[in-house]
């Protein structure tokens, strides 16, 4: 990774943090390395925010460690951890123009006015707002001020940089230009990123890890794809993307394969939630996942052979529903025992589509099928 | 019935009498504006009739009383006695805001940082506020007198052989006043500092602000506008404060409202009627500048939300 090392490493130990023995966060353990870009993923609720200002030094965890560096912060006041952050309502300073906003962390630290003045020319070049210094904030459109916002968390070099949802409010193409220019920034520093969002679509974008949080928990640590593949659990399938649920009963396991009833079918599934699929019992109830744009008609032209070779689960289903959505199709399906189902197929007008009653055989990869 | 009547016209024709519908509304309208005024109204009559007649009534004799001149006005540049006690009444009004502004600064800002104790803070301060202004002089009286509180604590406890005198002092009329005027200074001021988004703290923290330096150069600039507001109040109201200085006050060093009722006790209209235009034009004066500072005109209006 392009300057490795320059970013801090963030170790955070059993952090917890309750108000009043409510626990908003319950026990998050987490290494975060030098340079990475590291989402903070989750309903709102989930602590992700606090967990954030636990970092950033303005909540205070009611047990627990933070290391920045392998040195312990708890103790240390916001001001001297020296931490970059970017706040979702930009909390620029109204009195202050751009420059000074910018100017405002090397101030502080005692910089001299000319090599200030350097700086802070250096850093609107780099957020894409130079001439914009003699402005006030509310001068500004959001994105705009959210680039200050940024140029002012970064101006002083620190090793890593916090971002509160720096881009809940703003329209969606905004956003998305945003999105690429936190990557490059990202990339060009090599500093560390910890950014807290509940778009999920933001996360896989844009992060290196994403660790989803729920309830005061840390759920799964792991890459975009990770995470979208094999989600160790029911909330984080259901909540990273869209997923299908198919209760089973387990029939069996084969090396690391689990064989599971459903339907009446056997289906195979791989378990990476659980560190190897032998405390799993023949007789079980357990809880298949799979993801919709990866199920096919069995009888369709996508069912290709290039797929033919691996292993294949099916599964006899009624059509209860179809939607045309342009770039694709989208069927409600139900099988036998009732479970509804969602399959998404390409479109193509050299595909046939499905009537709603209609009977089917859909098929689906094993390395597809997640038992959560 | 009225589907009725609607259904002979055309899509056009019905958007058209949707139209003519809408302009008699608007002219319906024209006259609502009125009504404010009309709710108003009363409150303005008796306004006019038992205050603003009598005090324009009353300015005038500045120029009429004895006789149609500006020989009032002409005098007062030699005039001694008015010249002293305009710069004392001056002075005091400056102690005064000075005094209610160090000491209410720091309540406002602890008014807005405790959720838990707001409430308590608050009531402290309205309290006095809803207090009459002559009772808490008489208590001011009976603590500041020679035979009270503070001398006869004072002597108790050894630090005085004799009882000092506070009572009948300047000292005296500026400790009332600020107590009295304190919380024209602190409540604009607490208003304008919940007006500062809390993340601006957090942020100047973050960014390596020490909380003092966070308060030298994001709190304190931001609450300007509500210091300005509270120092307009408190020295607008000081100018003319009467009953706490004639109560605690010294007998020499009096202010211009003490100097305004002993001329009307010795009838001397027209002197007393001129000091008095006086005092309103010095007040109207400093709020017109007030109001060209940026900021100000917003403290208020932020105050009636």
């Amino acid at each position: 990774m392009a300057g490795a090392g320059r970013g801090a490493s963030v170790s955070l130990t059993d952090l917890e943090k309750s108000y009043d023995r409510v626990a908003a966060v319950a026990g998050v353990s987490l290494d975060i390395r030098s340079g990475e870009f590291l989402t903070l993923l989750g309903p709102s609720g989930s602590g992700k925010t606090t967990t954030l200002m636990m970092i950033a030094g303005f909540e205070m965890p009611t047990a627990g460690d933070i290391a920045i560096d392998a040195e312990s912060v708890v103790a240390m006041p916001p001001y001297r951890r020296n931490i970059g952050m970017v706040f979702q309502n930009y909390a620029l300073f109204p009195h202050l123009t751009v420059a000074e906003n910018i100017g405002f962390p090397l101030k502080q630290r005692g910089v001299a006015k000319a090599e200030r003045a350097k700086l802070v020319g250096e850093a609107l070049e780099l957020v894409h707002l130079p001439g914009y210094g003699e402005r006030y904030p509310r001068q500004l459109s959001g994105g705009q001020q959210q680039r200050v916002a940024l140029a002012r968390a970064i101006v002083f070099k620190p090793r890593l940089l916090l971002m509160d949802e720096p881009l809940g409010a703003l329209d969606k193409q905004l956003r998305e230009n945003l999105q690429l220019e936190m990557r490059r920034l990202h990339a060009d520093l090599g500093i560390t990123f910890i950014y807290v969002t509940h778009d999920q679509e933001e996360a896989l974008t844009m992060s290196d890890r994403i660790a989803v949080m729920n309830e005061g928990l840390v759920a799964q640590v792991g890459r975009p794809e990770d995470l979208y593949d094999r989600p160790s659990s029911r909330f984080v399938a259901g909540f990273i993307g869209e997923s299908n649920f198919l209760p089973a009963i387990v029939r069996g396991i084969e090396d690391d394969v689990v064989v599971a009833e459903c339907d009446g079918a056997l289906l195979r599934a791989l378990c990476p939630g659980r560190m190897s699929p032998s405390p799993l019992a023949a007789g079980e109830k357990v809880m298949l996942t799979t993801r919709p744009e990866r199920l096919r008609f069995a009888d369709g032209a996508w069912h290709s052979p290039s797929s033919s070779g691996a292993p294949q689960n099916r599964l006899s289903v009624t059509v209860t529903e179809a939607v045309f959505a342009g770039e694709r199709c989208r069927y409600m399906l139900q099988a036998g025992d009732g479970t509804a189902m969602v399959l998404k197929e390409p479109s193509s007008a050299a595909i046939r589509r499905r009537a709603v009653g209609e009977q089917a055989e859909i098929a689906w990869s094993v390395a597809d099928t997640i038992l959560v | 019935m009225s589907e009725a009547i609607v259904r002979p016209f055309g899509s056009a024709d019905r958007g058209r009498l949707a139209r003519i519908m809408n302009m008699s509304g608007r002219d319906a309208r024209g006259p609502k504006n009125l009504v404010p005024l009309l709710l108003a109204a009363p409150l303005l009559l008796f306004m006019l009739a038992f205050y603003a007649l009598p005090v324009v009534t009353m300015l005038m004799r500045s120029v009429s009383d004895p006789a149609w001149s500006l020989s009032h006005y002409a005098a007062l540049p030699d005039d001694a006695v008015f010249q002293k006690v305009f710069l004392n009444t001056l002075y005091t009004s400056v102690i005064v805001t000075l005094g209610t502004l160090l000491l209410g600064y720091p309540v406002a800002l602890a008014l807005v940082r405790t959720r838990r104790w707001a409430p308590v803070i608050l009531i402290l301060i309205l309290l006095p506020f809803w207090t009459s202004v002559l009772v808490r002089s008489y208590a001011w009286m009976v603590l500041m007198g020679r035979h009270g509180l503070i001398n006869e604590a004072l002597l108790a406890a050894g630090l005085l052989e004799r009882p000092l005198r506070i009572l009948n002092t300047p000292l005296a009329t500026q400790i009332a006043m600020i107590h009295i005027l304190l919380p024209y200074m602190i409540l604009p001021i607490a208003n304008a500092l919940r007006q500062i988004d809390p993340s601006l703290a957090r942020a100047a923290s973050g960014l390596g602000a020490t909380p003092w330096r966070t308060f030298r150069q994001v709190i304190l600039p931001l609450s300007m506008p509500g210091v300005a507001a509270g120092v307009l109040l408190v020295f607008v109201l000081a100018l003319g404060f009467y009953i706490t200085p004639a109560m605690v006050g010294g007998p020499r060093e009096i202010t211009l409202s003490m100097l305004i009722a002993q001329q009307v006790d010795q009838l001397n209209w027209g002197y007393a009627a001129t000091l008095s235009a006086v005092l309103l034009a010095t007040a109207l004066a400093i709020i017109a500048a007030c109001y060209r500072l940026p900021g100000i005109g917003n403290a208020f209006r932020m105050n009636t939300r």
